[in-house]
């Protein structure tokens, strides 16, 4: 019994090294780094220099500051930025659920011989590069393409202006939904396929029609593939910043697109660093909110 | 006119024949079983009746209406199914309430007769509980709380009582033939196991490849076989090979193979020549010491040469001196110390004339 206590401690003990190492610490570092002053080139100001450097005398206690934090809560543009993030991540979320549904059911209502086959086409995609499929949207989506050409002349014919769909929100979300479609099939196929097939038989049998033996026995009982799907894209999506740099406009900017600038464009990283943990308490409250709601039912 | 009534109902898979022309009518109120080894036909039959396959030929009418392509959420008749299949995100008081529910009556309704039923099935204090916190048999009343509720004019079970332990199995047998006499909706089961069909049905329909090979009360379908197959499936029997070799009035001679000649009373439709299996229940078989032989009929000598004692009775297996092995089945009832033979023992078997039977092949 202690031996395998022992040998459990053993095995954990490298991954549980490395969460602290490389989460763990940098987690810290950052909320540090969040109460500090930005340096003068960038970076972080360093913290004995700082009374001389500011020559103000309220510095704060050992040169920490919640400057910050007030920049953030004062300025509408950082709440508007991060409600049109979460816009972004609950619509992708839904289409990839309305798109990703069927997908899943129709995996796992196949023979099984076909299921893994299946189950490899979704996550092929994942075989090339992320950046140069997003490239390939660039194109897809392009003025000169073809599919842009076809949308805009069945726009023509309903008397509509042209538009230009690439450097719009529509490109971003079309991004965001490709980009994150698998990560919404696999839980739900996972769960879809645990359903006992007699319950819908039963359901059918004490009178439920299609519409019915849906929404009274297949979705209630997928709801806890649906909220890990829904988690798995909603939280990537709204710090994704690669899409939106790459199809979205120059109002298109998200949490992840600001929060990136602040340490690679004008290197404020305190304030980088209070916006990802504002955009990280956000993803906590939405992954706890969700695991509430995927709980096991029990009377007790 | 019968309440549920099956005309020349076949069903093919390919190839294969799973139901062969089959009729049958049940009354209003009956209990019915259809039973068969597995592979008859009987699931298929039951999936028919319940609508969830369709025949390829002949009709199935329930109060004389053709119901052949009235899909199962239309037709009045539900099922238990052999894994219960409550649904499991909902609670047992929502699970009883479903075929109310889906046949749209009023809230207050189905709050009222819901209560009403988990209380005539003892399951109240377990409303809101999820099916996954119950016991076996707590799931099967459950389903059968669920399957009656909407009134069914017919309430199909398949293997209903297949998942559940030997103990719990008789009160549950007990209690289902209390309830439907409490609420008087038929009830058709299929099941594999002689005892469910013999203990449970009014009437029993025995299925083989497709075809139903006999009908009646449970004594006929066991004390007066049809043929050889229903005598093999139905409880333990001895059979022996026999050919008929005259017919004479009232008694018809048969030549068996090792036994040698028996005369056994005449079976309607038995010409000589026929060939089938002399059929004799274990229990209807005495075993005596030898030294009775006088006056037995049907006596043969042997000596025992295994047993089995299973509390109240003990099954003897005896070798005669022909060379065949015979079951016998002696119950103990006397009181004390209940065991008359030890392997190896010398004795006399015997049976009544009106004891053996003979089956076709």
């Amino acid at each position: 019994m202690n031996k395998l206590r022992l040998t459990r401690w053993l095995v954990s003990l490298p991954p549980t090294l490395f969460l602290l190492l490389f989460f763990a610490a940098p987690s810290l570092l950052m909320i540090v780094t969040s109460f500090r002053y930005p340096g003068e080139f960038g970076g972080l100001a360093p913290l004995s220099a700082l009374e001389t450097m500011t020559g103000e005398g309220d510095s704060g206690l050992y040169g920490l500051t919640l400057e910050t934090y007030h920049f953030f809560f004062s300025d509408i543009l950082y709440a508007e930025i991060f409600l049109k993030s979460f816009a972004v991540a609950t619509l992708t979320t839904l289409i990839c659920l309305i798109m990703a549904y069927p997908v899943a059911m129709l995996i796992a209502k196949s023979e099984k011989k076909y299921r893994n086959l299946m189950i490899l086409l979704v996550v092929l995609p994942f075989a090339s590069n992320f950046l140069i499929r997003i490239y390939a949207w660039m194109i897809i989506l392009g003025p000169e393409s073809a599919f842009s050409h076809f949308v805009n002349n069945i726009l023509q014919m309903l008397g509509f202006e042209p538009v230009m769909l690439l450097f719009s929100p529509f490109a971003v979300i079309v991004g965001m939904v490709y980009v994150h479609l698998p990560f919404m099939i696999l839980p739900l196929y996972t769960n879809l396929e645990k359903h006992d097939p007699v319950l819908l038989d039963a359901a059918q049998d004490l009178g439920a029609n299609r519409w019915q033996r849906f929404w009274l026995i297949t979705w209630p009982q997928s709801l806890p593939g649906v909220f890990s799907g829904a988690a798995l894209v909603f939280i990537p999506v709204l710090g994704m910043f690669a899409v939106p740099d790459i199809l979205g406009g120059t109002g298109d900017i998200l949490i992840g697109n600001l929060i990136k600038d602040q340490f690679l464009g004008t290197r404020d990283w305190p304030f980088g660093s209070t916006l990802s943990i504002m955009l990280m308490l956000t993803v906590l409250c939405v992954a706890g909110l969700s695991m509430l709601l995927a709980r096991p039912r029990t009377s007790r | 006119m019968a309440l549920l009534e099956l005309r020349n109902v076949t069903r093919r898979f390919g190839d294969f024949t799973a139901v062969d022309c089959v009729n049958l009518s049940i009354e209003a109120g009956e209990l019915f079983t259809l039973l068969g080894p597995s592979g008859c036909g009987k699931t298929t039959l039951l999936r028919m009746i319940a609508g969830f396959d369709v025949p390829d030929s002949g009709q199935i009418l329930l109060d004389g209406k053709d119901i052949a392509n009235t899909p199962p959420e239309k037709r009045p008749i539900h099922t238990v199914f052999q894994s219960y299949a409550l649904f499991p995100h909902m609670t047992v008081a929502d699970n009883v309430a479903f075929p109310l529910k889906m046949s749209g009556k009023a809230p207050d309704e189905i709050k009222k007769r819901v209560e009403q039923a988990l209380a005539e099935v003892q399951l109240s204090r377990f409303a809101h509980r999820f099916p996954h916190e119950l016991s076996g048999g707590q799931k099967q009343r459950v389903a059968f709380a669920r399957g009656l509720i909407n009134r069914p004019r017919l309430l199909l079970m398949d293997e209903p009582l297949g998942a559940l332990d030997a103990k719990l199995r008789e009160d549950m047998q007990r209690e289902l033939i209390n309830l439907q006499k409490e609420v008087g909706i038929t009830f058709v089961f299929v099941t594999h196991s002689q005892d469910e069909a013999l203990a449970l049905s009014q009437r029993i329909a025995v299925m083989n490849q497709g075809r139903v090979e006999q009908i009646g009360e449970p004594s006929v379908i066991y004390g007066q076989p049809a043929n050889r197959f229903i005598a093999d499936f139905i409880g333990k029997i001895n059979l022996m090979e026999a050919q008929v070799t005259q017919v004479s009035g009232q008694d018809m001679t048969l030549e068996a193979d090792k036994l040698g000649t028996t005369t056994l009373p005449l079976k309607q439709g038995v010409n000589v020549g026929d060939k089938g299996v002399i059929a004799i229940r274990p229990e209807q078989i005495s075993v005596h010491a030898p030294d009775k032989q006088a006056e037995l009929p049907h006596a043969h000598s042997g000596k025992v040469l295994d047993f089995l004692y299973v509390g109240d009775v003990t099954t003897y297996i005896v070798e005669l001196d022909c060379g065949i092995h015979m079951e016998a089945l002696l119950a103990n009832s006397a009181p004390g110390r209940a065991r008359f033979f030890e392997v190896g023992d010398p004795v006399i078997v015997s049976w009544t004339r009106e004891a053996a039977q003979f089956l076709l092949n």
